[in-house]
């Protein structure tokens, strides 16, 4: 796929062309495109110096960053601790259910994809639900229909 | 010769900034290890090479491979601490990599025979010690393998699975890795190692295949040698 | 130096007396806990109401940072904690409005909204008076959910910024000084005497040198961290500026969690009004001491929170730690000195400058001093963060503070220190809670974690949480923890899904040792923790798993089975109703039954039946 050399530099410029922000870097270029191109990846070692395994390297390391394309909307499902004694599971249970896919992948038309996370520091609302920038509190098997709803229309 | 230790109850000296390993190894002393390499040296990452330091009446398990000899410290390389974490370290790397004959043969030289695990069946024989990853980088110098993912997803591979665009098929990966891992195979003038086909070299003296074109093509833009001489082999130079 | 703090005061003096021309302020909490349940919502709700009210001159409304009972957000607090108003727009927004505005013009308290205990009759008006609050010794947090953390002036006109002007006229020797005399020690997990690292920084050669704060929280079930970080930025970034003049670096770093953006945030505009106002920046002060800060953000790896792999992670690499056998006060970052506190650490320090070493030596145990932030959740009735004196005893704060356990079930077991720490059972309730007990039992005080667990929690299901949990955010990089971690977790699998075996206790506990003693890291060396914790107090527990293969919590999914009991059962629907898979049948007002087959054994019947009809076999 061709990525958009100007954008990708103009983040890496953000940085001062700084190695140690790669992860930063990544994490600036991911939003543009939902996931982490592996021509956005040699792209930034090339203009970085990095030898390109050691990019891939941080590029599979960290879990915020994703190689594969991911939906419109990311469900993130907490399961800290809070929140496994509260349902949590269950809560991801239910999404798997109704989005008729597992934890780590994406919807086929590319609106949803569910991941689960340790811990969003929102414990006293255990279960929680992250969707984009929207936090939903004290989840219940029984909101999971209205969370998609609201995004799949909004999408 | 300025530091004083003891080593098992013997009295040894080192050399300032000297590894507890090497000092060992010196003295006849022996204590296995898998991820360290001579020239390389190591990260700690297979955790073998463990030895108990007391110091007073402080003790710890500490990897002698990295651990400078310190005045006056008294290291035991056979207590029960050290011995169980050697041998729970090689059980379950047999449960990794149950083909591994190296890993097998040193099990059994320190009382391990078998696996309470289940056995993988994807990990080959590799051990994650990282010994291919630090040749290619530092020796070589080419930096084609890295370790991808982490925790029990982790693995050495070229970057996205692919043949690497750095590699030059020189093959000392396959030679460092201490359990034969890595797959090399020359047949007809190719190579093929790392999912990557190489057209090998072919001396113009005797017409044997000997190295990679393009690892000869690397050392002559490196060292300033032709390639017309690096394409006779070794044996006819 | 005079013309600096008289500068300080000016701004404050500003501040105050602007403040002093409303006749009202009203302080809503927008902490990411409140934020969630709608705070932004009720924020310009009221707004506009105001505005309409034509009240804007006199009423003033603050964002404030999170106050830590999250629970019950979200908060509006009037005046100085004269009410405090709970689940504020949760149900009904224009209402509560409404009444907020009724509470504005005629000093009408609105009795729904005020905090209700377990005591439903009684209500409170102030925080002051809730035993949640009361109970607490707010320090680190003192001034959360007061100041607005995105005004850099309400934090001088809160005292803010003194204590960097009185630490730079102080000698360095001095402030360390200070700090080991204080007693304080690192609030991350460690408990490693702070004076001492800053002492051994120090005197370290090599330059640069580096601070940095952790604020990498990423224990399940802790937001101390993200509150203090989003509430109170500046009180980090005093802190370090100070601990930077006394070792002697001039750059520092703030490493966050990635999932913690609303904490970015607030520290990067904390940091730009820093530097507008000279506290960061070269010549800070006019003492010619330059400091900059800048922010790493997290990229979702737990294991990042540990010392070496933070600074591997800010090296722009895989976040792999590395032996500490030569310190990272001698080398870390990039081979410098490197001085690493966790970021409600840093936060301590200005008050330490501000009210001297004595006092903070005056509060908490002998080898403990100050106070510490927990998060209290679970199931105990009041979740939040509490900041207690340390020697407060776990009694205090789980049935003190916290007011005891949810749905007055049975307390079984208080969770401390996260992955890396144990579960403490009943007879341990009136155990001081400071760093050496704690770590005597067993577990650890960690990050501050506290994990509250009632009878309907099952300890082989907590350890098996755990063991999950590390396994894959272990790094990788060492035998150890990458095999060793995945082994224990597949033995407790095992005993959890009813294939327990006899040997495998004894197994657990050899492998876990085994563990401990020869990973790499922090990590890896407590991650038998849960596990060997939950073996030595709930051993009967594994026992009946694996011979019995029963679990008495009603958790362990192949080992229960709800049913309905006829004789109980009135037929209220309800069970019904709530089944997520709807595999409940029967007719109003009769005995009701649950389909085995297509059951998930959530468990949701057996906690919403109010006659005891659903049974756990």
């Amino acid at each position: 796929m061709e990525v958009n050399k100007e954008k990708i530099s103009t983040i890496i410029n953000k940085y001062k062309k700084d190695r140690a922000y790669l992860l930063a870097i990544f994490q600036d270029v991911q939003r543009e495109y939902r996931y982490l191109p592996k021509e956005a990846i040699q792209y930034i070692c090339n203009e970085l110096n990095i030898p390109e395994s050691k990019g891939f390297e941080v590029a599979t390391f960290y879990k915020a960053l994703s190689l594969t394309p991911r939906g419109k909307h990311t469900i993130h499902v907490c399961l800290g601790t809070a929140c496994h004694l509260r349902g949590g599971p269950n809560i991801l249970d239910t999404f798997e259910r109704e989005l008729k896919i597992k934890k780590g992948e994406t919807t086929t038309d590319g609106i949803f994809t569910l991941e689960s996370v340790n811990c969003l520091g929102a414990c006293a609302l255990a279960p929680l639900v992250r969707v984009g920038e929207k936090d939903f509190g004290k989840t219940t098997s029984s909101i999971v229909h209205d969370i998609i709803q609201e995004f799949k229309t909004g999408a | 010769m300025d530091v004083e230790f003891t080593i098992n109850g013997k009295r040894v000296l080192a050399s300032k900034g000297e590894t507890i390993l090497d000092v060992a190894r010196r003295e006849g002393f022996v204590i296995p290890s898998l991820c360290h390499h001579e020239v390389l040296g190591s990260d700690g990452r297979c955790r073998l090479c463990v030895v108990e330091v007391q110091r007073g009446k402080r003790k710890r398990i500490v990897t002698s491979c990295l651990y400078t000899a310190e005045n006056g410290i008294e290291v035991f390389t056979e207590s029960p601490d050290v011995q169980l974490v050697r041998k729970t370290v090689l059980e379950l790397l047999l449960a990794r990599c149950p083909e591994a004959e190296t890993i097998q043969y040193l099990a059994r030289q320190y009382g391990v025979h078998d696996t309470r695990y289940v056995k993988d069946k994807d990990k080959g024989k590799c051990i994650l010690c990282g010994i291919c990853v630090r040749t290619c980088e530092t020796i070589v110098g080419v930096t084609a393998l890295s370790m991808s993912g982490k925790g029990p997803l982790k693995k050495v591979t070229t970057p996205f699975d692919e043949p690497s665009s750095v590699c030059i098929g020189c093959g000392a990966c396959v030679i460092a890795c201490p359990t034969g891992h890595i797959y090399m195979e020359d047949n007809n003038g190719i190579r093929t190692i790392w999912r990557k086909k190489f057209e090998l070299a072919k001396c113009p003296k005797c017409g044997r295949y000997h190295a990679p074109l393009e690892q000869l093509e690397y050392i002559a833009k490196k060292s300033g040698t032709s390639l017309d001489e690096l394409l006779i082999c070794q044996d006819c130079k | 130096m005079h013309t600096s703090l008289s500068k300080i005061e000016k701004i404050a003096t500003e501040y105050t007396s602007r403040m002093k021309g409303f006749q009202k302020i009203i302080r809503i909490c927008t902490g990411t806990g409140c934020v969630s349940s709608g705070a932004l919502r009720v924020h310009d709700g009221l707004q506009k109401a105001i505005d309409s009210e034509g009240l804007s001159e006199k009423v003033l409304i603050k964002k404030t940072g999170c106050h830590g009972l999250c629970e019950r957000g979200p908060i509006v607090v009037f005046g100085n904690e004269e009410i405090l108003y709970q689940a504020v727009g949760k149900r009904k927004i224009e209402e509560d409005i409404h009444l907020l505005i009724s509470t504005i013009k005629y000093n009408k308290t609105a009795e729904n909204l005020l905090y209700k205990g377990t005591d439903k009759t009684k209500r409170y008006v102030s925080s002051r008076e809730i035993p949640f609050y009361s109970g607490q010794t707010r320090l680190v947090l003192a001034l959360n959910g007061i100041i607005d953390p995105e005004e850099i002036e309400d934090y001088i006109a809160h005292g803010g910024y003194r204590a960097l002007a009185k630490a730079l006229t102080m000698e360095r020797d001095e402030i360390i000084n200070w700090i080991e005399k204080s007693g304080l020690r690192g609030k991350g997990g460690g408990g490693f005497p702070t004076g001492l690292k800053w002492r051994s920084c120090k005197e370290s050669d090599g330059f640069p040198k580096f601070v940095l704060a952790n604020g990498d929280e990423g224990d399940p079930g802790a937001f101390m961290d993200r509150s203090l970080m989003e509430g109170n930025p500046h009180a980090v970034i005093e802190g370090m500026i100070i601990g930077a003049y006394a070792i002697g670096a001039n750059q520092g770093y703030i490493y966050v969690r990635d999932e913690y953006p609303l904490a970015v945030e607030r520290l990067s505009k904390a940091i730009s009004h820093a530097e507008e106002l000279g506290f960061l920046g070269k010549n800070i002060l006019n003492t010619g001491f330059d400091f900059h800060i800048g922010i790493f953000r997290g990229g979702g790896a737990f294991v990042c929170g540990e010392s070496t792999a933070l600074m591997t992670s800010i090296e722009g690499k895989a976040g792999e730690p590395r032996a500490k056998y030569i310190h990272t006060v001698e080398k870390g970052l990039w081979e410098k000195p490197t001085n690493l506190n966790n970021v409600e650490t840093w936060a301590s320090i200005p008050e330490i400058i501000n009210r001297g070493w004595e006092w903070f030596a005056s509060i908490g145990t002998e080898k403990s001093k100050g106070t510490k932030v927990f998060s209290l959740v679970g199931k105990v009735n009041n979740t939040g963060l509490v900041e207690v004196p340390m020697g407060m005893t776990l009694r205090e704060i789980i049935f003190g503070l916290g007011g005891g356990i949810q749905g007055g079930k049975k307390f079984k077991a208080v969770q401390t220190g996260g992955p890396s720490g144990g579960c403490i059972p009943e007879q341990y309730l009136d155990m001081p809670v400071d760093f050496d007990s704690l770590t005597g039992l067993g577990s650890m005080m960690g990050s501050g974690g506290m994990i509250v667990m009632d009878e309907r929690n099952c300890m082989v299901d907590v350890a098996r949480y755990f063991l999950k949990f590390l396994v894959e955010e272990s790094c990788g990089k060492c035998v150890p923890c990458r095999e060793g971690v995945r082994r224990m977790y597949e033995i407790v699998d095992r005993i959890s899904t009813g294939k327990g075996r006899e040997e495998d206790i004894a197994h657990l506990e050899e492998l876990g040792k085994a563990v401990q003693i020869g990973s790499l890291c922090g990590l890896g060396q407590s991650a038998p923790n849960p596990v060997l914790s939950t073996l030595k107090y709930f051993h009967d527990e594994y026992v009946l798993h694996i011979k019995e293969k029963r679990c008495p919590a009603g958790v362990c999914k192949e080992l229960i089975k709800f049913t309905i009991v006829p004789e109980k059962c009135t037929g209220c629907m309800r069970c019904a109703s709530e089944c997520p898979v709807k595999c409940i049948t029967g007719e109003k007002k009769q005995v009701h039954e649950i389909n085995q087959s297509r059951c998930i054994k959530c468990g949701t019947c057996y906690d919403v039946c109010r006659f005891d009809a659903v049974k756990i076999e």
